[in-house]
């Protein structure tokens, strides 16, 4: 439905009647918004000095190596996921029985748990049975068992949408199941999917902060590092920074899925939905 | 096994935590995102622009980001509550967005003669909304709100690193006390996890059946 339709274009009263409640309604914001500074103000937040930490050289390498090691085991994690995801999302279209549940199984258990639970079974579970293992590994690992379940999904609804006649006329011609997969239905599968797929990745970016939890020097870790290091009054500057990083990066990652989206749903007709609980997660 | 079984007083009392700071969430959450949802259709651009906004920048922000400033930059507003309230705050206004998005592909999702024919008999933007379109909406998206609140008891895990004592933290704490038993402690864990969201999934699942063969 589009959403034009729940109203007329607004006459001239409506549309006073609309500018006297927006500068109404600013007016309020305006007045939080201002308490909340005021506040902060008298705390001393908006002192020149604190903001100009920002300006710092070795603060600015420090963030910009931490922004490294995040898009580090987010790259890592990600070709992990899409290569146990393609696997999985195979094995549970394959017909061989035993092959199809315990690929299924492995999607509900992993997407069932939360992320930071995997990471910290990881990170305290291997230690405590002789295995060492890096905090790297720990989130990286954790991040992979999660979302090669969510991305094997993705894969599976990608294949899944493509109409049955692809693969009967696959079999027409004399294909075998392998080869039809292969030749036929993944490459206009991925198509369909790749949206979905830059989504997931921009899920997964956000979820590289959790490495917070266990001390993985990542974006937000530096962060609280440097506050530590500098002091509580510089965190707010910090903190904002840090934010802004990551909203610049997964916004324009955002706006490409998008892009993307609507280049292929003209161009090919539909894509893979992405569901927000999967984003939320 | 029996570090699990010794320990069910400190497991029982994370997985009721993790309980209330899920339910407590979604309501709220449930709340502002219907409201950012009717924000981002009403006929007024800015509130319009404010709640697009408020889904693009949320979105795009890791929820961890989100619980730093609710648990270190509210303080320097002399907001001083509880960790759980803080954890509450960051769970609302993270999954909000989520919810929002979820209920918005649901006002799409009703069919246009709908909204024509509660505009042609007089109803105003918010009557058509409240009495016709909404109800109809929620319908065929309560399996998506499902799955949303299902990535919210999730995420919940996340307050374990900001002083509250939830599921996650008691496994962690148990895990550090009892390092001969951490397959366990942790599997423990997990099936209580897997309680909530598993049967919650499984509806999901049937509803959305339902409501296809509905429509």
């Amino acid at each position: 439905m589009s959403e034009a339709v729940l109203y007329d274009a607004a006459g001239p009263r409506g549309r006073r009647r609309i500018l006297v409640g927006s500068v109404a309604g600013g007016v309020l914001v305006a007045l939080v918004v201002g308490l909340a500074v005021a506040r902060l103000a008298s705390n001393g937040v908006f002192e020149a000095e604190r903001w100009q930490i920002l300006t710092r050289q070795d603060l600015l390498e420090l963030i910009g190596r931490g922004l490294a090691a995040t898009l580090r085991a987010a790259a890592l994690a990600m070709v992990l996921a899409m290569a146990v995801g393609g696997l999985l999302a195979v094995a549970r279209l394959s017909r061989r029985r035993w092959l199809a549940a315990a690929a299924g199984t492995w999607v509900e258990v992993f997407r069932g748990l939360p992320l930071l639970l995997l990471i910290l079974f990881l990170f305290l579970g291997l230690p405590a049975a002789g295995v060492t293992i890096s905090t790297f590994w720990a989130l990286v690992g954790g991040l992979t068992l999660y979302n090669s379940a969510v991305i094997g999904e993705i894969f599976r609804a990608g294949i899944l949408s493509l109409p049955r006649g692809q693969t009967e006329a696959a079999y027409a011609v004399g294909l075998r199941r392998g080869q039809t997969l292969r030749l036929i239905l993944i490459p206009q599968a991925v198509r369909r999917m790749l949206p979905a797929l830059i989504s997931q990745l921009v899920t997964l970016l956000k979820d590289t902060s959790l490495g917070f939890v266990i001390a993985y020097a990542e974006l937000l870790r530096v962060g609280r590092n440097a506050v530590e290091f500098l002091g509580g009054r510089y965190s707010i500057p910090v903190y904002t920074a840090i934010a802004v990083v990551y909203i610049a990066v997964n916004l324009s990652l955002s706006l490409l899925a998008r892009w993307l989206d609507r280049r292929t749903r003209r161009r090919y007709g539909r894509t893979v939905e992405t569901s927000a609980a999967d984003e939320a997660a | 096994m029996d570090a699990v079984l010794d320990n069910l007083a400190t497991f029982r009392q994370g997985f009721l935590t993790t309980l209330a700071l899920t339910v407590v969430a979604s309501v709220l959450a449930l709340a502002l995102g219907t409201l950012l949802a009717a924000m981002r259709v009403s006929p007024v651009p800015t509130l319009r622009a404010a709640g697009v906004t408020y889904v693009e920048v949320v979105r795009n922000t890791p929820l961890t980001v989100v619980f730093f400033f609710a648990v270190f930059v509210l303080p320097q507003l002399d907001i001083r509550l509880s960790f759980f309230v803080f954890a509450v705050i960051a769970v609302t206004v993270y999954h909000a967005a989520f919810f929002c998005e979820a209920v918005r592909s649901g006002i799409n999702a009703v069919g246009v003669g709908q909204a024509e024919a509660a505009r042609s008999i007089g109803l105003t933007f918010t009557q058509s909304l409240r009495l016709v379109i909404l109800p109809q909406a929620f319908r065929t998206v309560v399996p998506p709100l499902i799955n949303v609140v299902i990535a919210l008891t999730k995420n919940t895990s996340i307050a374990a690193a900001f002083g509250v004592f939830e599921l996650t933290a008691a496994t962690t704490r148990l895990a550090n006390a009892n390092s001969n038993a951490v397959l366990a402690i942790f599997t423990g864990s997990a099936l209580c996890y897997l309680a909530l969201t598993l049967p919650s999934g499984f509806l999901a699942g049937r509803l959305e059946r339902r409501v296809a063969v509905a429509r």
